[in-house]
């Protein structure tokens, strides 16, 4: 029987539309083929070339990002990116999202995304050391949002809790725009031996392919193609059987068997098999190593009756792993799965052909050259066409002192302050951090709740510094410098710690692409997010891009979401974010940019959502970076915070909370007193070092070309912050600001607005 | 000096608990859970984590693990055993201290650091704990709640058999009866807990107060080892 006359597998006229594939899709596929599909291929072809696996329409712009850099030992097109941190040991991560799955059922959707992305590390022979998550949720009263909120953070906690890997940072924020489409991106970070790097190959005509983990089931079909790579209609509920279930205690033994078979060199290659399925991984390995590889479909341990050959190539079930292991290892493969009590079978073998060909009971019923499924996929070039009404251009210098003009006048700084410091985007994530484990792994020297995680390395005096940021409300004004502005702002994160950053990862979270709108926005996103890694000389190691993120509300705001890893070699220098001394000094580096555009005080005070965004200086950014490291490495900092949302005030505020110790303020105002409390302009760190070190304090910011201000001091048990026009000793009370308008506030009322916050926002119990 | 960790499938804390005994002065090795030989430990430690998944209940499928046998005949010869957190739950589910760990009164998963007072310091796991000192440690557990019928409770004080409890200004994280966070069986060998000394080891991770309990262990183990019974 030739594979057209397999019983079922007629083709069909309008099953590729079924399966997410277009007219044009098809004809490529016979193209490629030279004949036409069966019912199977197109399944797997459906599945291969979603948007999801191809990267159909982000590959041209992604091949323009920046990889190679010093260190660099996997870039993207690996399961993860791995740079080395010396001494023979590499650090693994990347970042992935989940949105579409977390939308239908937030708590699978979340649990599954954290075992994806752990899967990606320790496929590379990386032990997972953190994850961190970065949240986007709706406006955070709405019924939907506490749902979904409540969902997504007991999923996370329940797989990462569960595995063993400590949760230790991430990111939250909450817009209109995500209300039913939530974003779940997870981030990972696993260390390893380098001598240990796996690839995702398969090498060796000859050599098993073994399956191992769990069994293969009827969750998680099409997810790739049916969920993550479609708009939501108004039925998202009929879409839950696409998303997958998960099962951490499987995860955990497959984490240590993989480790134990890796440290034992019996693999040639590794995969897990996520978005996809035997599908993906079978043709990613063969098409990696020039190979082919045979599928003995019948093989398969599956956990129920009846499968059609289509699921199981293309099930998502979770906890899988395939692997390449020469003929003489099998045995010890398969009995260190049996010993961690793993279903684990031989299901095929490598070939030279180049195909990847399914069989059963004897019979080939698919084959398709892997190249076809997976490097000669489908590509677009999609139009990008900007928006009609584009918000204005950011402008550049310093607005003028134009009170009349700002809405600032005649408020109480201080109520802003409490107010701010209460809102959901900026208040204390400890109702969610609390729901984690930040601690298990005897790692973790700082976990998330204070900006950067800081994990230190056993047996070494060295320290990951790993952060997460977004900056979605610049995003939806201006998508390029939304990803510049969260890139400098991870960037600093890691660098205010004293750490050296080391590579970027990325989330692209984006809305359909065929629309010209969208489309721009992702070019954008991605020339801005190239733009940056370049000028603060960094590689972009891999990521992962999520379209389609829009539902009957519209679409969401574009969101460049960034991970950076960086590393200090001595952890005894690390500088924390929080206050420390009484008396000492308070310094602000870098100077207050114009624009609220895209702030938490702009949303406050209702100014229109396309005011414009500070702008970012990049090669500040480098410098004052390089600056805050040699800070660290001298000794001289005792504190460092970098400015971000809620802007310099409750940057203040927060370095107060979290050191239990007051300050005493003055700010020279050069623009307007709101641009000077609350904007969230770049390239700003909050200081803090002795009386006697700030000559060197000084120096270290002229020998680095960065503007060094003296602000105030530390002490007592308030937060005062005098507002003085520059240049005068006087308060401004000819321009409508009175010393009144001084922030003079308890520390207990800040940390208590501030502790209060998300679970008042949300409407949860405390 | 040897102190034995078990692993079980879904042990999560047994690669801290290594970690920390070494710390605090002892050679220590791994236990497979299906293995029935303790390898000479002379101390055992059942590390926090999610054995079997927790499915079920937490601690209620690892009891049955072949080690287990093995475990209470140490315990029942007057050798040490530490169960921490997921640990804690075995060793309750096994019968080998009193009392049951149940889901936290707040319905969710708490982490957060603590403060722990010590009871007594007349025990093998407490006597390097200077006086007055509170310790520093974290907890991270869904099923903490320790609870006991009221006559048991009752006894349990009497006995002294409370080593450790929730002290403030963090206070009791889960809901236990009388803030309990650690006990003591009546031979005062077997002790549970639900926080995690073995993470608060090394200044560096914000505490090195846990080492004290596990400094305790490694000193009263090899005490018992080096006078001949």
């Amino acid at each position: 029987m030739t594979l057209a006359e397999s019983p079922a597998l007629h083709p069909s006229a309008v099953l590729h539309r079924a399966l997410g594939l277009t007219d044009h899709e098809l004809e490529q596929v016979v193209t490629r083929l030279q004949r036409q599909p069966n019912d199977l291929e197109l399944a797997m072809f459906s599945v291969m070339w979603s948007e999801h696996c191809s990267y159909k329409s982000s590959r041209a712009l992604l091949r323009t990002l920046p990889t190679a850099g010093a260190g660099v030992v996997a870039g993207p097109g690996e399961n993860a990116g791995v740079v080395s941190i010396g001494d023979g040991m590499a650090v693994a991560f990347k970042l992935e999202s989940h949105n579409h799955p977390s939308a239908v059922e937030p708590y699978q959707g979340a649990a599954t995304g954290v075992g994806g992305i752990l899967r990606d590390i320790f496929t590379m022979g990386a032990r997972p050391i953190a994850l961190l998550d970065a949240l986007k949720f709706g406006p955070p009263a709405s019924v939907r949002t506490r749902h979904l909120v409540r969902g997504v953070v007991a999923g996370i906690g329940g797989y990462g809790n569960c595995v063993g890997v400590p949760t230790v940072g991430g990111e939250l924020a909450f817009h209109d725009s995500f209300a039913r489409n939530p974003l779940v991106n997870v981030m990972a970070v696993g260390i390893l031996d380098e001598r240990r790097l796996t690839r995702s190959v398969a090498p060796g005509p000859g050599n098993a392919v073994i399956l191992f983990g769990s069994t293969t089931g009827r969750d998680g079909i099409g997810g790739a193609s049916v969920l993550a790579s479609a708009t939501f209609g108004p039925e998202q509920g009929s879409k839950r059987p696409s998303v997958q279930i998960g099962d951490p205690f499987a995860e955990k033994l497959l984490i240590e068997a993989c480790l134990e078979v890796i440290e034992a060199g019996l693999v040639e290659g590794l995969s897990d098999l996520g978005a996809a399925g035997l599908t993906c991984a079978a043709s990613e390995m063969a098409d990696r190593a020039g190979t082919g590889m045979l599928i003995e479909l019948d093989d398969v341990p599956r956990r129920e009756e009846g499968m059609a050959p289509f699921e199981v190539m293309i099930s998502e079930s979770q906890e899988r792993m395939l692997a390449v292991v020469r003929p003489a290892a099998v045995p010890a493969m398969l009995g260190i799965c049996a010993r961690w009590g793993l279903p684990a079978a031989v299901v095929g073998r490598v070939t030279d052909d180049g195909d990847v060909t399914v069989r059963s009971a004897g019979v080939a019923i698919a084959r398709i050259p892997a190249q076809a499924l997976t490097s000669d996929a489908i590509e677009y070039q999609r139009e990008a066409r900007p928006p009609s009404h584009r918000p204005r251009a950011p402008s550049r210098g310093l607005l003028e002192l134009t009170p009349d003009g700002f809405p600032e006048r005649g408020m109480d700084p201080g109520a802003v302050l409490i107010e701010l410091m209460g809102d959901a985007n900026v208040a204390s994530r400890a109702w969610i951090t609390g729901r984690y484990d930040e601690t298990v792994g005897s790692d973790t020297v700082t976990g998330g709740a204070h900006g950067a995680a800081v994990m230190r390395i056993k047996g070494t005096t060295r320290a990951l510094v790993m952060a997460t940021d977004s900056s979605p409300y610049v995003g939806l004004i201006d998508p390029y410098l939304g990803a510049v502005t969260a890139v400098a702002e991870c960037v600093r994160n890691v660098a205010v710690t004293g750490a050296r950053p080391l590579g970027v990862t990325d989330c692209l979270n984006f809305a359909d692409p065929g629309r010209p709108e969208a489309f721009w926005q992702l070019a954008e996103a991605v020339r801005g997010l190239g733009d940056a890694c370049r000028a603060l000389g960094l590689p972009v190691t891999g990521g992962n891009v999520s379209l389609y993120n829009e539902s009957v509300d519209g679409p969401i705001a574009p969101t460049t979401q960034v991970g950076v890893v960086g590393s200090i070699d001595d952890i005894a220098m690390l500088v924390g974010p929080a206050f420390t001394q009484a008396g000492d000094v308070v310094a602000l580096l870098g100077r207050t940019v114009p624009g609220m555009g895209g702030s938490i005080y702009a949303q406050h005070a209702g100014q229109a959502p396309d005011d414009e965004p500070p702008l970012v200086d990049l090669q500040h950014e480098l410098a004052l970076g390089r600056m805050l490291a040699l800070g660290a490495a001298r000794t001289i900092l005792h504190s460092a915070h970098d400015v971000s949302t809620g802007g310099l005030a409750t940057c203040l505020a927060e370095c107060a909370i979290w050191g239990g110790l007051g300050a005493s303020v003055r700010l020279s105002v050069r623009s307007a007193p709101a641009v000077e409390l609350f904007g969230e302009g770049p390239g700003r760190v909050v200081v803090s070092t002795a009386r006697s070190l700030w000559p060197r304090l000084q120096g270290l910011a002229a020998e680095s070309g960065v503007p060094v201000t003296l602000i105030g001091q530390v002490g007592g048990e308030r937060l005062h912050i005098r507002l003085a026009r520059a240049g005068s000793t006087g308060p401004l009370e000819d321009r409508g600001v009175s010393a009144a308008d001084d922030v003079d506030l308890a520390l207990a009322d800040l940390r208590g607005a501030w502790q209060r916050g998300l679970p008042r926002a949300l409407g949860l119990d405390p | 000096m040897k102190v034995g960790v078990v692993v079980f499938p879904g042990s999560n804390c047994d690669r801290d608990a290594l970690h920390a005994a070494r710390l605090a002065g002892a050679e220590a090795l791994s236990l497979w859970h299906e293995q029935t030989d303790l390898h000479g430990a002379d101390a055992l430690i059942l590390p926090g984590g999610f054995a079997y998944g927790d499915y079920l209940r937490a601690g209620a499928l690892a009891r049955f693990s072949p080690i287990m046998g093995a475990v209470s005949d140490h315990a029942a010869r007057g050798g040490l055993v530490l169960g921490i957190c997921n640990g804690f739950q075995i060793l309750a589910e096994a019968g080998l201290v009193p009392g049951a760990l149940v889901r936290n009164a707040s319905l969710r998963f708490e982490h957060r650091w603590i403060r722990l007072r010590v009871e007594r310091r007349d025990t093998p796991f407490t006597s390097a704990v200077p006086d007055g000192m509170t310790l520093r440690m974290p907890v991270a557990h869904g099923e903490g709640c320790y609870v006991l019928p009221a006559a048991d409770l009752r006894s349990l004080e009497e006995r002294r058999g409370v080593l450790f409890r929730y002290d403030s200004p963090e206070g009791n994280p889960n809901g236990s009866a009388h803030d309990i966070a650690g006990v003591i069986d009546q031979a005062g060998n077997v002790c549970g807990l639900m926080p995690h000394p073995e993470r608060a080891s090394e200044a560096v991770l914000g505490s090195d107060d846990g080492l004290l309990l596990l400094r305790s262990l490694v000193a009263s183990a090899a005490a018992a080892v080096a006078v001949p019974a």
